[in-house]
Formats: structure tokens, C-alpha cells, sequence
């Protein structure tokens, strides 16, 4: 067996190797399994790590290779845990879903499991996606493999961090507001949102669902073309879905000839770091370098997307998020008095406080007498801001701006700033009310930091998009490899305790 | 709360000359779909609980609603049928409330853009044609049953658990709302048993009311006679009996003259009618009223209908009731009531044109049909159709009575025996000698009998009493049995006593 390095190993290689018969998919599973067990430790990327599980199947992939092949068959994945997964715990990292036992499997997931994947585990994020370092899960801290102490980003950041510290070859996120693309930024990985709609929503446990979109977190960008063919196309179960005009193509340009990449300059007043802005430049002149031409374009309408945003996404998340009402399933407060108690105490007791805040906010937005103010006014925003992207694409073929304005920050720092962490998705945001297709990968360092850099396109431009980032990619040749720096301090840890994905009989049916 | 409660108060003969009551109406009707609203799980009634559902229906995270297509058709037979314009362009709104029977705690349901607007129903009351403006037609989804256990009211605070079970959960429902221009209880009632014979002759749901199937809410307020303002409503919900909708509004009209004629105003309130007291006691207030924060569901994208469809589906609606009422009355000579017996649901009209077609008179069908047939099936519990009597067979006996073989008193003797023994009226004449006598030798000496038997009143009518008459027919009809044929038992009688 060739020796592998799960830190810079990609699907692509890990692929050529199983093919070649290098390597089993059991080997190739332990790979990833041994780097689980020896970091996971610091990094905490995993709410449930389904060893046994990956260790079993890889062999029965290994042992019908003619039965099970395909080009995803045998290649370690990890799903984030807000896709549900029949018979596996599906928490959303919160205590509401603490015991919840799918009997369904997200549409994403079936796709990838029907491809033979191996999953490894289920990762950490905000609870219900909703946050942008996973500090809001209510199980633990993940942190950011490049530095320690710092936040992985979020919501899917034990997506995000487990690709970065090897402990998955490849992941799946979901994106609402940037929640897979600034993870991947601050990580140091390659994470896309594909056009709203490309990927069936089924499954996924929504927290806004006109902006959701489940999209992979990779170490290449090629692996992101080849994760985002297999979880791509209509679905009968979700009305929101789509077929692709075209499928998407595994990419290969070197060049940029003839691109023209707009700079909108709203994005680039967002308070940028030093170092991301100097990344940024430098990207610039690659894609100079490469063929393609930097134009100016602007966005007059950016400042207003965060708010929009803020007002939309609650709302939709306040009716979203009223079926946890300890009626079913999942988590329920002890001897409720009555049905008023049940709910009060449950949805206390059950939700963190993240969730909560952005319970009352939507709740508040669509009220009567408010909601022409609030969810009227966003979505005329919203209208504006589309219309704003339609008229630069009339003039360039792609967006470019930095994933996020800083690089990874220090755990705990924004966490009673809610208005500060919000910031973190101000460059990713607009894509998700545009509906757009937009991927960030790793373009350099700052003091030791990843730096991402965004490209979007227009609707269903997925092939431009990933053709464009693939040949940038090629010429800035980021290293993935983290370097764990930094220690972990274990405060404000919540500790979930087992883990297990057997459910106790009294909590599976409150 | 016994403070809550009000009496009934009214002028005791039910007018009220200086007030004239303004009913709206709310029907909801669930439809007879195979699958429900937003999954594919069977509608069904009376199966154990819990067995038709998915994640879907219940709510499970991450689980997705899908439109029902079939559903969306039956819809909009039913917007046809109320003289609607179908939408082009229709959304789909969430409606937010927390109770146990909504997993999702909010229902998808339709809001400012319904499926369709602007249309009309005409109904008859008591001989006169009325016409009702449709406010709209619009789409959403039941919510679960719950069953409260322990208690005694059966309602959930006092019980000792409630159960859910969700098999009706997501069932394809519709709602039908009127304009306020419905001007009396009793209208009211007419307009919702014609709307229901109607949705039930587009046969896209059985609107069976007991198990709430179809279900009613009143919306009710009075104004100074003739006057075009609208005073303040109360709202009355959840009613499944036609009898206690028109009851309850029947309290609740002179409940309102009495509050505004004592000075005081009508407060916009949720009514709960107890058709054991006749009372109306308040539910809810406006104050109280749910904020359902209706917004646009982004689970689903708009529903556009091609108008060609809508066009395929107007053409192929069934001769509805208001129709064929119509119809009946040109093409069979009868009179607006007969037709309004017969003609309002498919089966019966069904039979009753069988029985002309099988070659019986128009309006002796019609009789028979309403008459003996009608209450032979409400003896025996029988649907239209079922049973011994077939159409043939009901059209041979009045073909019987009508060429003179049968007596009209002895052919409901004929009609009784043809369900006893289950045979043909032909054989039942012949094995029962029920057949007419129109034999003159075999009546003559009857006649002749009853006449000798009766001096007295042969007395009588030679004085001039013609009237007696009528006695010696009833004489000769009881001793033949009732099978004399009539014109020759008179004609006979006259040539006897004139002689």
C-alpha cells in the first residue's frame, strides 16, 4: 500500500489509485478513519463519527467492486449533520434533534450512497445552520485546523474542517448565506453553492428554504465538479428543483483567454483585512496573467443585501423551525402541564440561543402591520439585487470578490456580537438571494490564515464557474495542508455525551 | 362561564321588521383524491390510525411538499362550477399556528392569490331563484384528528391525554367562500344542500358530513332593512349539520337586533352554537384572534394553470343539478318541485330517465319514481339503484296502470310484491289476479248486488243526491278489491240507478 497523505490527498488521486488497484477502499477508509482518531481530538469536525459503519462498507465495496463501481464507489465522505440520514442521528447540533432517528435519507445523500460512497460520520455546524463559526452547535467547538484557536467558520464548519485537517477526503455542506463557501474560505478548502435548485433540497433540514442549497466542500476544484455530478438533477420530492441546461463537466482550463471577470467595488468596502485584500490583488493579476480581463462592475444595491437577508431568512426560519414542537419526535421538555407548557418549555429548553434570537426576528418580520415593512420590503430588495447581478452579467461572465472579509477569528470573539458575526457572510449573501452559482477557493495566506476567493456566475453557469476556478487554481497551487498550530482551550464547551447512533428507546418517542 | 352565555332573545313570532340579517358562508369540502395534498399518501376513511403517512405528513425535518395535480383539477371543477375564473396564477401560503393536529405548525393553504375568483351560484328557496356571489376558490390541506381520552367533554382541557392520528393529515382540501349575500337561515341552508349536491355531482368528493367531510363556517351580521352597510360580524365555525347551521343562525340573528336595539354594539367574535341550548357562546375574541403571519411558502413555486386545461376541464364538467333541473322541467313537462326532487342527484335523475326511457309517461314516472320508489328505499335502507325495483321494471308497472291492466290502488299492491317476491310486475298480476276488471258482465252483477244491498241511498241519489255516487264506487271498489276499473264501475252504476 502506498503511503497516503490524508491532508493533501484528493478524490481525483484517491480515485486513480482504486482504479489502479494501489489501494483498497477499506485502506482508503482507514486512511481517513486513523486521521479521525489521531486530531479529532482538537479539531472536533464530527458530531458522530460512524466508524464501524465505513470500516464495514468500504470492504463490501472492496468485495463486490464489479457490482459496486462507479467513479464515486469507495472514496471517504463526511455529511453534515443537518442532511438527514435514515437510521443515523441527525441532530442539526442541537438539542432539539439530540435523539432523532431519520427514517428517510436526504436526496443528496441518497445519490452519493447509491454511488458507493463511504460515509464516515455526520459533521458538527451552527444548530440548524444558523450561524457563521459553529460555535452555535450545542455539542462542541470545532476548530479551525490551521490555527486552533480560531473558528473553523460556519455554519457547515466541521465540513469544512474536516476536509482541511484530512479527515475526510471530501464533504458535504449546505449554503444559505455563505454557510459552505466561508467555512471553506477560512479552512482553506474549496466549497461551492451551486444555482438554486441544481440540488434537491429533500432531505435537507431547511432553515430558509428560498435560499438553501446543499453544496460539496473539497480539496480540488475538480473534486468539486465531480461531487456536484452526482448530486445535481430534478427530484420528484422537491418542487424547487431543477435540471441542469447542461451537466456539468469535469473541468480542465488552464487559461482564462477571453474572460471577462467583473470587480464589483461594493464588495471591496466591506471592511476587508489587509492581507485578504492583498490576496485578492493578487488573484486579480493571476487572472490577468491568464487570459482574462478585470473589469469594475458595480452592485448599487450590496448594503442592502445583508439586511434583506436578516429579515428573510428568520422569517422563513420562524415557520421553518414551528414543527419542533415536542408533538412527534425529538426532543421534549419533562411533565408539561398542559399543551401551552409543552410548547413553551420544549422550544426553551430545545433551542439554543442563535436560534431563538432569529425565531423572534422572523416571527416579528412577518407579523401583522409589520410584514409590508419587514418580509415586503426584503423581498423588493431581494428584486433589486437580482436585477443588479442581471445587469453586470450583462457585462462581464463572472463576479469575483473575497469569500469572506477577514480570515479566521479567534473563537469567542464574536459570539456576543451577533451583528459582528453576521458580517462574516456580507461578500457570500448576495449569491444566495440572487440564486446564483459561486464557489470559493483557497488563494493564499494571510499571517498563516487561508484566504478565499469567490467566483460567481449567472444562473446555471456552474461549468464557466468551475472551468474559470479551476485554471486559477492551477496557477496560485494553494497547499492544503494545515499546520494545527495553536492550542485548544476546551471552555464553553457544551459536551453532548454519547454519541452513539443507537437510540435510547425513551427518547425516540417522547 | 355562565356570565358569557346569552339567552336567546327575539320577537317571538321570528320577524324583524326593521332588520334584515346578512349571511356569508365558508364551506370546506375535503377531496376524494387517492393521494393527499403534498405526498403520496392514500386519503382514506376509517382505517386504523396512523397507517397513511410519510415524513412528508408528518412534518419529519428536511421533508419537502409536493402539489397534487389531480387534486389541483378537482379544485378547479369546482371553481367551474361556481361560475369562477380559474387563475392563471395561483401561490401557495404558509398559515402559521401551533396545535397538535398541524405537524408542520403551519398549513399550506392559499391567501391573496387563490386558485380562483369572482363567480356566482344560483339556488332556489322556496320557489324563488336566488343568486350568491363566490368570493373565491382556494386550496389547502386538513390537519390531523385528535382524540382526546378521559374527560368528559371530549375536548382537550379536562382530558386525561390526547392522541393524534394522521392519516387525515394533508388530505386535499377545499374552501369555498360566498360573498355576504345570503339573506336568511333558511337560505342558507338551501345554498350549502345545493352547493353540496353540486361539488357532489363533480364527483370529486362524496361530501359525507359526518365524518366531516364537508364543513361549514357562517359569518353573520344585521343592518337596518334596506340599507347597503354591513354591520359587525360574528363568525360561527365548524358546523356539519344543515339543521343546526339554519338553528344557530336563528339564535344568533335575534341576539344581534336585541344588542343593537338595546344600544349597545356587536363585538367581532368567534361563536360556538350549542344546538342542546340553542345558545351561542363566544370561542374566541377578535383580541384573541391568531396573527397567522401568512406568508409565501418557498417550498413551493407558483402554480400555473394553462387556460387551454382549464378550457379541456369546462367541457368535460358534468350536467350539474341547477341544470338539469332545468332540463327536466323542458324536456319532461314537469313542474319546478318534482324536478327539484328529482333532478339534483345524479342517481336518482339517473333512474328516473331510465324508467322514461324504458317507456313510461313523463310525469307518471315522476310520480312513481318520488312516490312509492323513494319511500321503498327509505324503508329498507337501499342506495338508488340497488334493490328489486329496476327502472325496467317500474316502467313496465306504470306502463301496466296506464293501458288499463293494473289499477292505480291495486298497482301499489302490485309495487309490493314485486320487492317481496322479486319478480316482474307482469307475473305479479297474473299470480295475484290483480289485474283491472273491465269484464261489464262480471261488474254488472256486482253492481247490481251493491245496488239492491242499499236502498236507502239508491233513494237518495234517484232525489237528486248525485254525490251518493261516490258511495256505491266505494262499494263495488271494496268488493273487487280496488281492482274494478274505475270509468266502467261509473258508467255501469249510472245506467243501473239512472235506469
Amino acid at each position: 500500500m502506498t503511503t497516503l497523505d490524508p491532508l493533501r490527498l484528493t478524490a481525483r488521486d484517491a480515485k486513480r489509485l482504486l482504479v489502479d488497484g494501489e489501494i483498497s477502499a477499506a485502506e482508503l477508509t482507514k486512511v481517513f478513519l486513523d486521521q479521525i482518531a489521531a486530531v479529532e481530538d482538537e479539531v472536533k469536525a464530527f458530531i458522530l463519527v460512524t466508524a464501524d459503519n465505513a470500516a464495514k462498507y468500504s470492504t463490501k465495496v472492496d468485495r463486490e467492486m464489479q457490482a459496486m463501481r462507479g467513479p464515486l464507489a469507495g472514496l471517504p465522505i463526511a455529511v453534515k449533520d443537518n442532511l438527514v440520514t435514515e437510521g443515523v442521528t441527525t441532530t442539526c447540533a442541537s438539542r432539539m434533534l439530540h435523539n432523532y432517528q431519520p427514517v428517510y435519507t436526504a436526496t443528496a445523500v441518497r445519490q452519493v450512497w447509491d454511488g458507493h460512497v463511504v460515509m464516515l460520520g455526520k459533521t458538527n455546524l451552527d444548530e440548524f445552520a444558523m450561524g457563521s463559526s459553529t460555535e452555535y452547535s450545542a455539542y462542541q467547538v470545532t476548530a479551525n485546523p490551521w490555527d486552533l484557536d480560531t473558528v473553523p467558520g460556519g455554519s457547515s464548519g466541521g465540513s469544512a474542517a474536516a476536509v482541511a485537517a484530512g479527515e475526510a477526503l471530501w464533504a458535504l455542506g449546505s449554503d444559505t448565506g455563505g454557510s459552505v463557501r466561508q467555512p471553506a474560505s477560512l479552512c482553506g478548502v474549496v466549497g461551492m453553492k451551486p444555482t438554486y435548485g441544481a440540488v434537491s433540497r429533500y432531505g435537507l433540514v431547511a432553515f430558509a428554504s428560498s435560499l438553501d442549497q446543499i453544496g460539496p466542500l473539497t480539496r480540488s476544484v475538480y473534486d468539486c465538479a465531480l461531487l456536484l455530478q452526482h448530486i445535481t438533477g430534478r427530484d420528484p420530492r422537491d418542487a424547487t428543483s431543477v435540471e441542469l441546461p447542461e451537466p456539468v463537466v469535469l473541468p480542465s482550463a488552464e487559461r482564462l483567454d477571453g474572460l471577462r471577470i467583473g470587480v464589483p467595488s461594493e464588495y471591496l468596502d466591506v471592511g476587508l483585512e489587509d492581507g485578504v485584500r492583498a490576496r485578492f490583488d493578487e488573484t486579480l493579476a493571476r487572472i490577468e496573467e491568464l487570459g482574462g480581463r478585470c473589469v469594475e462592475v458595480s452592485l448599487p444595491h450590496t448594503e442592502y443585501a445583508l439586511p434583506a437577508f436578516y429579515v428573510i431568512a428568520p422569517a422563513e426560519a420562524s415557520a421553518n423551525l414551528a414543527r419542533f414542537d415536542g408533538v412527534r419526535y425529538g426532543y421534549r421538555c419533562s411533565g408539561p402541564v398542559d399543551l401551552a407548557d409543552l410548547y413553551e418549555r420544549t422550544r426553551s429548553e430545545g433551542f439554543g440561543p442563535e436560534v431563538k434570537r432569529r425565531i423572534m426576528i422572523g416571527t416579528y418580520a412577518l407579523s401583522a402591520g409589520y410584514y409590508d415593512a419587514y418580509y415586503g420590503r426584503a423581498q423588493r430588495v431581494r428584486s433589486l439585487v437580482c436585477r443588479d447581478f442581471d445587469h453586470a452579467f450583462s457585462q462581464v461572465d463572472l463576479i469575483a470578490s473575497p469569500t469572506s472579509p477577514t480570515v479566521a477569528f479567534t473563537a469567542g470573539s464574536r459570539t456576543s456580537d451577533p451583528l459582528a458575526m453576521y458580517m462574516s457572510d456580507v461578500c457570500t449573501i448576495p449569491a444566495n438571494l440572487a440564486g446564483l452559482p459561486a464557489i470559493s477557493i483557497p488563494c493564499g495566506l494571510s499571517g498563516g490564515l487561508p484566504v478565499g476567493f469567490q467566483l460567481i456566475g449567472p444562473a446555471f453557469s456552474e461549468n464557466r464557474v468551475l472551468e474559470a476556478a479551476h485554471a486559477l487554481e492551477g496557477a496560485i497551487g494553494f497547499d492544503t495542508a494545515p499546520p494545527f498550530r495553536g492550542s485548544r482551550s476546551s471552555s464553553g464547551e457544551r459536551d453532548r455525551g454519547s454519541a452513539d447512533t443507537t437510540p435510547r428507546p425513551e427518547d425516540t418517542h417522547p | 362561564m355562565s356570565d358569557d352565555r346569552r339567552r336567546l332573545v327575539g320577537h317571538e313570532d321570528g320577524t324583524h321588521p326593521d332588520w334584515e340579517p346578512v349571511i356569508g358562508l365558508e364551506m370546506h369540502v375535503e377531496l376524494d383524491t387517492q393521494t393527499k395534498m403534498f405526498c403520496g399518501c392514500a386519503v382514506t376513511r376509517g382505517d386504523d390510525p396512523n397507517l397513511h403517512t410519510c415524513p412528508v405528513c408528518l412534518a419529519h425535518p428536511g421533508a419537502l411538499p409536493v402539489v397534487n395535480r389531480r387534486a389541483v383539477e378537482y379544485a378547479a371543477r369546482i371553481a367551474l362550477a361556481l361560475n369562477c375564473t380559474v387563475r392563471p396564477r395561483s401561490v401557495f401560503h404558509r398559515k402559521n399556528y401551533f396545535y397538535p393536529d398541524l405537524p408542520k405548525a403551519y398549513q399550506i393553504s392559499q391567501y391573496d392569490e387563490p386558485l380562483a375568483t369572482a363567480g356566482w351560484f344560483d339556488y332556489w328557496v322556496a320557489g324563488e331563484r336566488l343568486r350568491c356571489r363566490i368570493n373565491r376558490v382556494h386550496m389547502e390541506e386538513d390537519a390531523a384528528k385528535l382524540i382526546h381520552a378521559g374527560g368528559e367533554t371530549g375536548r382537550i382541557a379536562g382530558s386525561d391525554y390526547s392522541m393524534v392520528d394522521f392519516n387525515r393529515s394533508g388530505t386535499p382540501l377545499i374552501e369555498i367562500v360566498t360573498e355576504p349575500d345570503i339573506p336568511s337561515p333558511e337560505a342558507a341552508r338551501e345554498f350549502l344542500q345545493q352547493l353540496r349536491a353540486t361539488v357532489m355531482e363533480l364527483g370529486v368528493s362524496e361530501c359525507t358530513m359526518e365524518e366531516g367531510q364537508v364543513r361549514w363556517d357562517a359569518n353573520m351580521s344585521v343592518r337596518p332593512a334596506g340599507s347597503d352597510a354591513l354591520g359587525t360580524r360574528t363568525e360561527l365555525k365548524n358546523m356539519n349539520s344543515f339543521r343546526y347551521l339554519q338553528q344557530a343562525l336563528d339564535a344568533e340573528i335575534p341576539r344581534q337586533i336585541a344588542l343593537l336595539e338595546a344600544g349597545e354594539t356587536i363585538e367581532q367574535e368567534t361563536l360556538h352554537f350549542d344546538p342542546d341550548t340553542g345558545i351561542t357562546t363566544p370561542l374566541r375574541s377578535k383580541e384573541e384572534a391568531h396573527d397567522y403571519r401568512y406568508f409565501p411558502d418557498p417550498d413551493l413555486v407558483p402554480l400555473e394553470i394553462d387556460p387551454a386545461w382549464v378550457e379541456e376541464l369546462r367541457a368535460t364538467q358534468p350536467e350539474l343539478p341547477a341544470a338539469r333541473v332545468e332540463r327536466f322541467m323542458r324536456q319532461y313537462g314537469l313542474s319546478r318541485a318534482d324536478a327539484s326532487v328529482l333532478a339534483p342527484t345524479g342517481a336518482l335523475a339517473g333512474f328516473y330517465e331510465e324508467v322514461v326511457a324504458a317507456g313510461a309517461a313523463a310525469k307518471a314516472a315522476a310520480n312513481w319514481t318520488m312516490g312509492e320508489y323513494l319511500a321503498h328505499l327509505n324503508a329498507a335502507g337501499l342506495e338508488v339503484g340497488h334493490g328489486h325495483v329496476t327502472a325496467e321494471r317500474l316502467a313496465r308497472l306504470v306502463m301496466l296502470v296506464e293501458d288499463g291492466t293494473v289499477s292505480t290502488s291495486a298497482a301499489k299492491e302490485v309495487f309490493a310484491r314485486m320487492i317481496e317476491e322479486r319478480a316482474e310486475p307482469g307475473e305479479v298480476v297474473e299470480r295475484h289476479g290483480l289485474g283491472q276488471i273491465s269484464d261489464s258482465a262480471e261488474l254488472e252483477a256486482i253492481v247490481a248486488e251493491v245496488v239492491a244491498a242499499s236502498p236507502s241511498q239508491v233513494e237518495q241519489y234517484r232525489g237528486g243526491k248525485q254525490q251518493v255516487l261516490g258511495f256505491f264506487v266505494g262499494r263495488v271498489m271494496k268488493a273487487t278489491g280496488g281492482r274494478a276499473n274505475p270509468q266502467l264501475v261509473n258508467e255501469l252504476l249510472r245506467r243501473t240507478l239512472d235506469a
